[in-house]
């Protein structure tokens, strides 16, 4: 045998431990949504090749569309002070389709950081920013980020001096949030499509902080 | 009346089933305005299908020492959004 694992039952020939995969029988809820999408198709309703485009679009949201959303916000006062008021006309002047989302943006400064958690569900902004990481949608973060974030900071790399206000945002009913990052020191030179490349999904949850150049 | 930015408000202290956006952690407790987000339909109702009501929803900002006595950073804050209905307008 090449590994000696333990629990013999559970093993591949190889040796190896199986990996669960989609073992079981469909749920109810599964059941409904391939009757639905294939009755919407039958009926005329819908398309497949539209169904397939909305996924399209959805996997094509991604943190870039935030970073550029910041970095925009670095290099015009003006544009920031507008994301500040209204996010979500913000992200629709920079031709981000944000669909229905009410978004607002809170900014870190010298003396404030802020952090995004959804302690009911898992709220996020997606249409910006895409699909979120999963450990922002577990128990443990939901609970942790309100119950003790300097902790949970801690554990992703960021120590807040205690001079240092922490603004934690719980996205309890219909907005969305994004932080706007601290600019780092050093990128005075810098264009906007390198600034953006600072700038990172957890500095946009406010678990990161925008990477140095 | 739609209440002003900076107005002390608590949250109701109840706990009514169903779609409800009021986290317990905050039930009981004193905030302040942070600012006032307009009319939604209330979700208590949007989430089962019903006629929903539309109702102001606020941005009260909680201090973390007053949510939880023994938090690490007592000035820092939680804002979380809530509706009219939670805002007990009778008390202190």
């Amino acid at each position: 045998m090449p590994h000696d694992h333990h629990d013999h039952d559970h093993l591949s020939p190889s040796g190896h431990p199986y990996r669960q995969d989609n073992d079981g029988a469909l749920t109810y809820w599964q059941t409904m949504e391939i009757a639905i999408r294939e009755l919407m198709i039958e009926k005329g309703e819908l398309s497949a090749a539209q169904i397939q485009a909305q996924i399209d679009a959805m996997d094509e949201r991604s943190p870039a569309n935030g970073a550029a959303v910041v970095a925009r916000a670095w290099t015009d006062p003006d544009f920031r002070n507008r994301l500040l008021a209204n996010g979500s006309d913000a992200a629709r002047e920079m031709g981000f389709d944000i669909g229905p989302m009410h978004l607002v943006a809170v900014e870190n400064t010298a003396h404030i950081h802020n952090l995004i958690v959804c302690t009911l569900c898992s709220c996020y902004p997606r249409n910006l920013l895409g699909l979120p990481p999963d450990w922002y949608k577990t128990r443990e973060y939901r609970s942790r980020a309100v119950r003790e974030p300097r902790a949970v900071l801690r554990e992703f790399g960021v120590e807040l001096p205690v001079t240092t206000t922490l603004r934690v945002h719980d996205s309890t009913a219909d907005m969305r949030y994004i932080v706007l990052p601290a600019r780092p020191a050093g990128t005075d030179g810098l264009s906007v499509d390198a600034l953006a490349k600072l700038v990172t999904r957890d500095s946009m949850i406010g678990t990161g902080l925008a990477k140095a150049p | 009346m739609t209440l002003a930015v900076g107005t002390t408000v608590r949250i109701k202290d109840m706990a009514p089933l169903g779609h409800i956006r009021t986290p317990h952690y905050l039930r009981g407790k004193t905030g302040v305005i942070e600012r006032v987000l307009g009319g939604f339909k209330n979700p208590e109702q949007l989430a089962y299908m019903v006629p929903a009501p539309t109702r102001t929803l606020y941005r009260v900002r909680f201090e973390m020492g007053h949510i939880w006595p023994d938090a690490e950073a007592t000035h820092d804050t939680l804002d979380a959004e809530i509706y009219e209905h939670w805002i007990d307008q009778n008390a202190p």
